[in-house]
């Protein structure tokens, strides 16, 4: 087997074994060979992108290269992972609070909570970031509310500061979805003893909680820090200097594709420390219940004097996250209502179900390859497997427009018949979404024990049976759950649409940004409306995600 | 934990979910998408304008000769990147272009084939490549625009040089991100050289200039008075007024012939990989008749650049106005441009 020589090099070994914190078995035994070309096939697909980069970096010549990786570049590095750090966080500091609020005491309103605080991630950022601006910039809505009392200026929500901001507030829901699963799953019996014993709540939680919840809080805030990574539309808006706006001035400014490639693969380099910082936070903590566990939900505990405050923390989360865009997009639309326009045109119901459709087809699509990932990854033990599954990540850190392009670059030229047809959309979309896919499943698989399947292994089902009638069956809930994800992502997903799309092909998110360019914002209203009222209905099967009890 | 799926056969569910699967693909799969039936004549345009500001007039188009038009609406640059990532293989027979920069780099690259002297000779040779490549459809002036409450028009300076002036510390907007602003730098290095255009890069950052992303949100930056005046493309000020004509926004135009005053164009090109030059080539024609240039005249406020047809109400006529000596198609060096622009501090 090629991959086993690959594997003995002593170099690669090594650094395989640093970056996934394992001893890699030397060769694993079993005979995966089939199994190991489908991963290897999948990951190829999903490499197309980095290989179209490396392609096009090719074309830059020394002198252009030197004068790329200079300091400047070394700025906008900087500026990138100050703002990715920053947003993860605080991501983490919000979303861990709040599920633990919403799944563990006695706060009033849970299930509302839960609904309002996960409902920021259907909102795209690019649209949350022009409410954020319309609500909080110079002059906007909060200043004028504070004319009266001698507001002339507010501090400037433009530059880090307010992309830092708007990106937190569309992906806690990342860590509050994982985490709360992970502590509904917990073995509540370990809590209770604890109690039982007199260790008061706060130790509890920083003692046996918290290390729990790491793999899903790492989980959580890897895809938080993704997103931040290869978003262009609330860095655009908020005029911070992260690396898709370098990217992006790049193409802008000088058509220079070359350079562009260049300034992409560091980024890509980036992505790829995301993963292996988040793999070495997993190491060796598998916390899965060790048999089902006491079937009853833990004991709440009491607030008692926390109460205000706790309804406050999470009030206001709600309030910046989905209240305040929602409450100026509905402005918005009434502003265009009065100014004559129909309450929903009918233009917009043609868009709205071709999102609808496509993104299903995505949905569909992704889990179809994410289930089998997952299940091989989870279940065994080669790194290799598990790199090559990590790997298809990559796409996730880099702008949409980078990934759309090379689509067009393999498409235009190997595979004409297809270009601009829904497969190669459908691939498009698959190749930047299909990590959310994986590491639902991945989660949910990672909580069940495998003595189920031994067991039905030890009662003579061959292993596909296995894999079919036991496992697969067991992570439903999570390959739902993922592809919900996927379809709201699907949804609000704008490049590849763009480039990718037959001709003629409308979404709602391509209205919305048809509005924007033509600087009519009282046409965004009610499409960006009816965008998140569609993606949200996605939300039940994401709230089901990963709970195996 | 089994407890929970007993209740239908397993194969049976196989079945429902994959009948399922089955329907949303072909769901997915069967969507019309506008091009199921192809007419006898199409062509596919690539535009970078968006579908409110020149929809109408290719409807108008495929009305009048019964050739269907799909288009592909994207940002200008995005769509020029596209091109020259598609290569021969190109479905696009037309491209329109916000800016004469991106025609200019599909030029560079040999993607446009020479336009015929019927089309070139309906503008004035100087919104046309040189090498007849392109052809402009409309133009857009760069003007100062300022706001009626904060300062009058006889304290504005003549010369967009003159922005470096202590007396406008802190009080001009730009947009170093802009395509239509780069140009304007393209064009002041080719005319008072790269150590001038330098100076004035560095000084207008020392002096305070603000750097907004679009001209958009310059215009509304000086409504509000947030800014004194800024540095934008002329039409939007009517855009804005046509929203709410009492805003305190009015334009300054800088003398005849300063390199603040460049006239640029939107235009359009016609592909080597189209497969009917000829009908594209109509169409482009269509773009430069009397009905589409008052299109945009009217809709979008810019100017007509065929003779004969008026600017809307209100503009100041092109005839009027003198931008500086130059040629657009050598507004293609634009990395030298983005170099200088990071150099001195306007781009991070």
């Amino acid at each position: 087997m090629h991959t086993d020589r690959f594997l003995r090099i002593p170099a690669i070994y090594r650094a395989l074994e640093w970056a996934t914190g394992l001893h890699t078995a030397p060769a694993s035994r079993r005979p995966l060979n089939l199994l190991t070309w489908f991963v290897a096939g999948i990951a190829a697909l999903a490499l197309l992108p980095s290989g179209y980069l490396v392609l096009r970096a090719l074309g830059t010549d020394a002198d252009e290269l030197a004068d790329l990786l200079d300091g400047r570049t070394l700025t906008v590095i900087g500026n990138s992972v100050a703002l990715v750090s920053a947003v993860t966080v605080t991501a983490a500091l919000i979303g861990v609070p709040f599920a633990w609020l919403i799944t563990r005491t006695n706060l009033p309103f849970r299930r509302l909570w839960l609904i309002g605080g996960a409902l920021p991630l259907v909102i795209p950022s690019y649209i949350g970031a022009l409410t954020y601006i319309a609500a909080f910039g110079p002059r906007g809505l909060l200043q004028q509310a504070l004319a009266p009392l001698g507001v002339v200026a507010l501090p400037s929500i433009y530059g880090f500061f307010g992309a830092w901001g708007t990106l937190t507030l569309f992906t806690y829901p990342y860590v509050l979805l994982n985490v709360r699963s992970a502590l509904l799953n917990m073995d509540p019996a370990l809590e209770e003893t604890a109690h039982s014993l007199g260790v008061g709540p706060g130790a509890v939680f920083r003692r046996l909680t918290l290390p729990q919840l790491r793999p899903a809080l790492a989980g959580g805030m890897l895809f938080a820090a993704l997103y931040t990574l290869g978003d262009f539309g609330a860095v655009s808006l908020m005029r911070y200097n992260a690396f898709t706006r370098a990217i992006f001035l790049q193409y802008t400014g000088s058509f220079d594709r070359h350079r562009a490639a260049v300034l992409s693969l560091v980024l890509a380099g980036l992505t790829l420390s995301l993963l292996i910082l988040e793999q070495r936070a997993n190491l060796r903590r598998n916390y899965r219940a060790g048999g089902a566990g006491a079937p009853r939900p833990i004991r709440p505990i009491a607030l008692r004097g926390w109460k205000f405050p706790a309804l406050l923390f999470c009030g206001s989360v709600v309030a910046l996250g989905l209240l305040t865009p929602v409450g100026v997009l509905i402005a918005w639309m009434f502003q265009g209502i009065r100014a004559g326009m129909p309450f929903l045109a009918d233009s917009l119901f043609r868009p709205l179900l071709n999102g609808i459709g496509i993104s299903a087809a995505t949905a569909v699509a992704v889990s179809l390859l994410a289930v089998p990932l997952a299940i091989l990854t989870v279940r065994s033990p080669s790194a290799l497997h598990r790199w090559l599954v990590n790997l298809t990540y990559l796409n996730s850190g880099l702008p949409g427009l980078v990934v759309a392009l090379a689509l067009v670059f393999f498409a235009a030229n190997l595979l004409p018949e297809l270009y601009q047809s829904f497969p190669i959309l459908v691939y498009g979309y698959a190749v930047r979404f299909l990590p959310l896919g994986i590491s639902a499943v991945r989660s949910t698989l990672g909580q069940i024990t495998p003595r189920y399947e031994e067991a039905a292994r030890s009662l003579g089902l061959r292993p596909w049976q296995v894999t079919m009638r036991i496992t697969a069956p067991l992570v439903r809930t999570g390959a739902l759950g993922g592809m919900a994800l996927v379809f709201l992502s699907v949804m609000k997903e704008l490049p590849i649409t763009i480039l990718l799309a037959p001709t003629g092909f409308e979404t709602l998110a391509t209205k919305i940004w048809t509005a924007q360019n033509e600087a009519a914002f009282t046409q965004i209203g009610a499409p960006a409306l009816l965008l998140i009222v569609a993606s949200a209905l996605s939300l039940p099967l994401i709230l089901e995600m990963h709970l195996s009890r | 934990m089994f407890a929970r799926f007993p209740s239908i056969h397993p194969r049976l569910r196989l079945a429902l979910t994959m009948a399922a699967i089955s329907t949303l693909f072909l769901f997915g799969l069967q969507m019309p998408v506008g091009a199921q039936t192809t007419p006898a004549e199409s062509l596919t345009v690539y535009s970078g304008r968006s579908a409110g500001l020149i929809g109408p007039i290719l409807d108008q188009f495929t009305a009048e000769t019964g050739v269907q038009v799909l288009v592909r609406y994207g940002g200008t640059a995005e769509m020029a990147a596209t091109i020259l990532e598609e290569g021969d293989n190109s479905p696009a027979d037309i491209f329109i272009a916000q800016d004469a920069g991106a025609l200019g780099a599909l030029a560079d690259a040999g993607r446009l084939i020479p336009l015929p002297s019927d089309v070139l000779e309906r503008v004035p040779a100087a919104y046309a490549s040189r090498d007849g490549l392109w052809v402009g459809l409309s133009g857009r002036a760069r003007v100062l625009i300022y706001n009626t409450g904060l300062v009058s028009e006889a304290e504005l300076p003549a010369s967009i040089l003159d922005l470096t002036d202590p007396r406008w510390q802190g009080q001009i907007a730009w947009a170093p991100a802009n395509g239509s602003f780069q140009a304007n730098v393209t064009a002041m290095r080719l005319l008072i050289g790269e150590d001038a255009t330098r100076q004035w890069l560095s000084d207008m950052v020392a002096n305070g200039a603000i750097a907004y992303d679009s001209n958009d949100t310059i215009v509304q930056a000086v409504a509000g008075g947030e800014v004194a005046a800024g540095l934008v493309n002329h039409y939007y000020l009517y855009e804005f007024l046509a929203q709410d004509p009492d805003l305190p926004i009015a334009l300054h135009y800088f003398a005849p012939g300063d390199p603040g005053a460049l006239i640029n164009v939107a235009g359009a090109g016609v592909l080597n990989s189209s497969d009917q030059p000829g009908l594209a080539q109509r169409l482009i024609l269509y773009l430069l008749g009397q009905q589409a240039q008052q299109y945009f005249a009217e809709t979008t406020y810019e100017y007509p650049l065929v003779a004969n047809i008026p600017t809307a109400r209100g503009i100041r006529p092109l005839d009027e106005i003198t931008g500086p000596a130059i040629d657009l198609s050598d507004l293609s060096d634009l990395q030298a441009t983005l170099d200088l622009l990071h150099d001195t501090g306007a781009l991070p």
